[in-house]
């Protein structure tokens, strides 16, 4: 299968790749989604300052696509308050780096990511 | 000197043929083009002594004997014609079947549609370590048993069954069973003879040899005499079991391929074995959490299946682009399900996911090999730095106890 320019950039430059300290508790949500046996397992982390995004971060087991998905999604959130965050479809990201019909799963599998986190912030801060 | 790239390690899929063999074709394309049925005129004659020629070189391959050497398209035909072609002449001694799970998909669909035909088949599932004893065979036969379809060597993990200790036991339990084995892999790699595993019918192929594509054969025993319905019908060609003008130029090639690999086979055994070890131990010093699926016993010379714990395999295919090998990840196939193969022997899906076949061939070198590992290296540490499952692993977390979401 070819690839996309954008896959291969995202691939092999993947941006915002990493890991919060856990010390960083409150500010941090984390959103962990897929499956090992499913071949893919995404997790995206979002620092929020203020309700806005300010830094993201990711680490991803999957297919080069799975690895792009997951990177372009920081990169979209990063500066957006929650609200837009949530607002962030798949197709944004399958446009964005040309997927392929076989590969949409990866660019839904970031959209959850996405929501994951935000769920876990919101989660974190309803229940003080 | 520079190494060239992309590097073809990928000999299981199919090989390069060897420029001995190519040489070999070539008048048969431009000079010596007669039909091998044409009868009458002397490029007819040229031809036939050609294809008879190679007939008697594939058949020494196996052990086989001339006259029993059906030519087909390939394996996928071959086995096509030996189950289809035996359960169709033998269905009034009984409907069922044996094989494994393990079998080349040609085997296995094929035995899929004898089901829908109303024939009963038991797949057996190998052994962890991928190999299938003659006594879980023989405990599935029944008195409808009319044949026992198991592969010699298996195409994804290399793995080498003890078909002679397999034949010997069908047919100490009921001599008419037929025994049916794919040796497309095996043949030319590692000793096998049709007498030696008391087999009835035998698949091969000339590609994995170093020979061409689109063409193959199926052995099929004389003595006893061994029948099959064909599964083409036309001008009677091989004894009626298989009809269409014969490729005359690929059989020769087959012819040549056979010679070459029957003389080679030993010298070529141990180099390969050499070099897959070097590739093993050049990966597996340098990195952790590394598996070989099947057993590195009883494999083939070339061959090395193993998974890279927390990195998923088609990622790595896209970090080793200078270096053709295959992955057993879904993503790699049409299905998006993971090796079926992999599965069988009970290694996770993630494992599965995570798994890289090499094959090592004739041609390649020392170099290549070296250079594949210090890729595959620094790609698979490279990806673990992007793993998610990695870290958790470090942290001393157990993958297994997480609530998963399948999706």
């Amino acid at each position: 299968m070819a690839y996309s320019d954008k896959v291969l950039d995202h691939y092999d430059n993947p941006r915002n790749v990493g890991t919060f300290a856990k010390d960083e508790g409150d500010d941090i949500g984390t959103g962990l989604v897929g499956a090992p046996a499913c071949g893919d397992v995404m997790r995206l982390q979002i620092k929020v300052k203020d309700g806005r995004i300010a830094d993201a971060k990711f680490k991803t087991f999957g297919c080069g696509s799975a690895i792009a998905s997951s990177s372009l999604a920081t990169e979209m959130i990063k500066g957006m308050t929650l609200d837009q965050a949530a607002e962030i479809k798949n197709t944004q990201i399958v446009q964005e780096l040309n997927l392929p019909p076989v590969k949409i799963h990866c660019s839904v599998l970031a959209e959850d990511a996405i929501k994951a986190a935000i769920e876990d912030y919101k989660k974190k801060h309803a229940s003080k | 000197m520079s190494l060239k790239l992309p590097i073809f390690m990928d000999n299981q899929s199919t090989t390069a043929v060897d420029p001995r063999v190519v040489e070999t074709m070539l008048p048969f394309f431009t000079e010596n083009y007669g039909n091998a049925a044409s009868r009458n005129h002397v490029f007819g004659w040229t031809a036939e002594a050609a294809v008879e020629n190679a007939r008697a070189q594939v058949a020494a391959l196996i052990g086989g004997d001339a006259k029993e050497i059906v030519w087909t398209s390939g394996a996928t035909e071959s086995n096509n014609l030996a189950i289809k072609g035996a359960a169709s002449f033998y269905k009034k001694q009984g409907n069922h079947i044996i094989t494994v799970e393990t079998e080349h998909k040609c085997v296995l669909d094929t035995c899929k549609r004898l089901q829908r035909d109303g024939y009963d088949v038991t797949y057996l599932r190998p052994m962890k370590d991928g190999t299938v004893t003659p006594q879980m065979i023989t405990d599935a036969m029944t008195d409808k048993t009319i044949l026992v379809s198991v592969m010699a060597a298996n195409n994804e993990i290399g793995i080498v069954q003890d078909v002679n200790a397999i034949g010997a036991a069908i047919k100490a339990k009921i001599p008419k069973t037929l025994f049916h084995t794919d040796a497309a892999q095996a043949a030319g790699k590692v000793p096998f003879d049709v007498e030696a595993a008391k087999a009835d019918l035998v698949s091969v192929t000339a590609h994995k040899i170093y020979g061409p594509k689109g063409i193959g054969a199926l052995w099929v025993r004389r003595k006893p005499r061994i029948r099959i319905d064909p599964l083409l019908d036309g001008g009677g060609h091989e004894r009626g079991m298989r009809s269409g003008t014969l490729p005359v130029p690929l059989i020769v090639g087959f012819g040549r391929a056979a010679e070459l690999a029957k003389d080679e086979m030993a010298a070529e055994a141990i180099r390969l074995t050499a070099l897959r070890d070097r590739l093993y131990r050049g990966i597996t010093s340098k990195l952790p959490e590394v598996y070989v699926n099947g057993t590195m016993e009883h494999r083939l010379p070339g061959n090395l299946n193993i998974s890279f714990a927390f990195v998923e395999g088609e990622s790595l295919l896209m970090a080793l682009k200078d270096v053709a090998v295959s992955s057993g990840s879904a993503c790699t196939s049409a299905s998006l399900e993971p090796s079926y193969v992999l599965r069988a022997l009970g290694a996770g899906d993630d494992l599965a996911h995570s798994s890289i076949r090499f094959g090592i061939g004739r041609f390649n070198t020392e170099e290549q090999i070296d250079f594949v590992i210090d890729l595959v290296v620094k790609a698979v540490e490279r990806l673990r730095s992007l793993s998610p499952l990695w870290e958790m692993h470090q942290e001393g977390i157990d993958i297994n106890s997480i609530q998963w979401t399948p999706h």
